[in-house]
């Protein structure tokens, strides 16, 4: 057991598990009522909304599993750089519509939007559980980060006392947002950011320093692994899979339930713009996180004899802690765990949040009790939000960890497709809900399909164009045939006069904005 | 809306489209040459990319796009 690690990370706990349940004080709303407790509100200025968004963006599976890759595989897992840096302009020219009309309308999800736009209950339906089966694994895999930062600290227990740390983590976790809402991952986040930039600026400069510099941190990477394979005949290989794979992830971030919340617990359309602006600072920071996994490879991490067992056991997720635990005194380390533990609650929180706004507006509301009051929406999505974290760890505690990777990688492909619906729905109106629910499904059936294939180890599916192959990201290759049939099937509806139902917005009403 | 400031939206559209441009092209940066403080060019470049983006999306923030 390491004891000043413990202490360290256990007193860091203790001060967010205390925010989260001050916060539901906080901005003083009405937590009876779903804008209140999901959205805390829509009253989010920029500071807030920034903390919020990067607790959103930047988990605590980002800060293991991003140097985990590139420990393990390299220049590849640098794609994390331009996935995140291209989604800051797209956000920027889309989202504060979706701002905007939910703010004039009372939208809490995407599915409300996707309801009032197309007066269509299934669409918003099918949109809802997309978004709830992309989210849960994504819960699941917050308490992988948890899980290895615990072990890292040498709780070796097996069965239920092994996984009593994680058990109170959960709790906690369940406990706060229960009675705060959306208010206690917007202020936990805060702690945490500063935790994070904390730990990793003092990596970033004293590691180096350790190991001789930036140049001999790169000269310890084999020379296959520092830069992307080139192509080799006719299979574009890495690069195609490179650049897909950013631009789709960059694509189907902001539909992910979590992030929409984000978006519209803001207080105006400003606050979004000028937060895409300034999120790119955690990109930066992201960066550095990704240069742990090289610093991991060049102190040497994996032959240590000491953090064998561990290694055996977590794989390369286990670089950032080994990193930690080698390079500081092991009270900083602690630091740097309790950082990891409070990354993974903040977005477990919103998550969840997100998961019970869509089932209470999109399937309680709409199909099983549809006279529901404010309170009783209120009243629900507490419910269902532990009924989901339950979910997300019984997921953790009885299935292999592996599921919950590849469902998360599935959970990317599956979200992409409700981009027609919502994105172009924002735009225009002219495609068809029958056909933006059909072009849904074919998109749904060939990317899982195009990860099947690949045995839901990647979701890189090499596409053959003639006699050239191209890998590439599979939700941004099924997107085009679901945007395809959509526009096919309405033009077919469109000449067979099929009831398009009633537009509940005004197209002034994407650009309404509060004084 | 006057077609003077359509063709302004337009042209801040064109500008925010710039960083993709400048990451996708895989090709380009996938070089080591030249290293900057020890760092390889496929790094770097990405790197300052962050950057300019964060100028794009500002610059458009201000001019009120």
């Amino acid at each position: 057991m390491n004891r000043p690690a413990l202490a360290v990370f256990i007193l860091l706990f203790a001060l967010v598990t205390v925010l989260g349940f001050v916060a539901a004080r906080w901005r003083r709303g009405d937590l009876n009522h779903l804008n209140e407790w999901g959205l805390a509100g829509r009253r989010f200025g920029t500071v807030v909304t920034w903390f919020l968004l990067g607790g959103d963006l930047y988990t605590a599976y980002t800060f293991i599993a991003v140097p985990a890759l590139v420990f393990g595989a390299g220049a590849i897992g640098f794609f994390a750089l331009p996935y995140t840096l291209m989604v800051y302009p797209f956000v920027y020219v889309v989202f504060p519509r979706l701002w905007s009309v939910s703010h004039k309308h009372g939208y809490v999800t995407a599915s409300d939007f996707v309801r009032g736009r197309y007066d269509s209950g299934l669409l918003a339906l099918v949109v809802a559980v997309t978004g709830i089966l992309a989210t849960m694994p994504y819960i699941a895999l917050q308490l992988v980060g948890i899980q290895v930062v615990i072990a890292a600290m040498g709780f070796t227990g097996t069965g239920l006392v092994g996984d009593l740390p994680l058990i109170i983590a959960f709790v906690i976790l369940a406990a706060f947002t229960y009675t705060s809402g959306l208010r206690a991952p917007a202020l936990i986040a805060i702690v945490k950011d500063l935790l994070i930039y904390i730990v990793i600026i003092t990596a970033v400069i004293v590691i180096p320093m350790q190991l001789g510099g930036y140049a001999h941190i790169f000269a310890a990477i084999p020379a296959d692994k520092l830069l992307l394979k080139p192509p080799s005949g006719a299979n574009l290989g890495t690069y195609s899979a490179y650049a897909t794979l950013a631009l789709g992830s960059a694509l189907a971030l902001f539909l992910y339930p979590h992030c929409v919340n984000g978006v519209l617990s803001a207080s105006s359309r400003k606050v979004i713009k000028r937060n895409m602006s300034l999120l790119p600072a955690y990109s930066l920071v992201l960066a550095l996180i990704a240069f742990l996994g090289y610093m991991a490879v060049a102190a040497g991490v994996q032959h240590d004899p000491a953090y064998a067992g561990w290694f055996k056991q977590y794989g390369s997720t286990f670089a950032v802690p080994a990193l930690l635990l080698h390079s500081f005194p092991a009270w900083f380390a602690g630091v740097g765990f309790a950082a990891i533990a409070i990354g993974a609650l903040v977005p477990a929180a919103i998550m969840s949040i997100a998961s019970s706004n869509l089932f209470t507006r999109n399937i309680y509301k709409e199909y099983l009790k549809p006279g529901a009051t404010p309170a009783q929406e209120a009243r629900m999505a507490k419910l269902m939000s532990l009924i989901v974290k339950l979910g997300a760890l019984a997921f953790i505690l009885f299935l292999p960890g592996k599921y919950a990777i590849q469902l998360q990688l599935l959970g990317g492909v599956w979200i992409i497709q409700t981009l027609p619906a919502v994105v172009i729905g924002l735009y225009t109106r002219w495609l068809h809900r029958w056909a933006l629910l059909l072009g849904w499904l074919a998109g749904m059936l060939l990317g899982t399909g195009m990860v099947a294939t690949q045995h839901f180890k990647s979701s890189i599916y090499p596409l053959h164009v003639g006699d050239l192959t191209v890998p590439g990201y599979a939700a941004l290759y099924s997107l085009p045939v679901n945007i395809g049939i959509a526009i096919v099937l309405t033009l077919a509806l469109r000449a067979l006069k099929t009831p398009a139902g009633v537009d509940q917005t005004a197209s002034t009403d994407y650009e309404h904005d509060t004084p | 809306m006057t077609s003077t400031h359509a063709a302004r939206r337009w042209f801040w559209y064109c500008l925010l489209l710039v960083p993709y441009a400048g990451v996708l092209w895989v090709p380009f940066y996938n070089r080591v040459d030249p290293v900057v403080f020890g760092i390889p060019f496929f790094y770097w470049f990405q790197f300052a990319w962050i950057i300019v983006t964060a100028i794009i999306t500002a610059l458009a923030y201000f001019a009120k796009v």
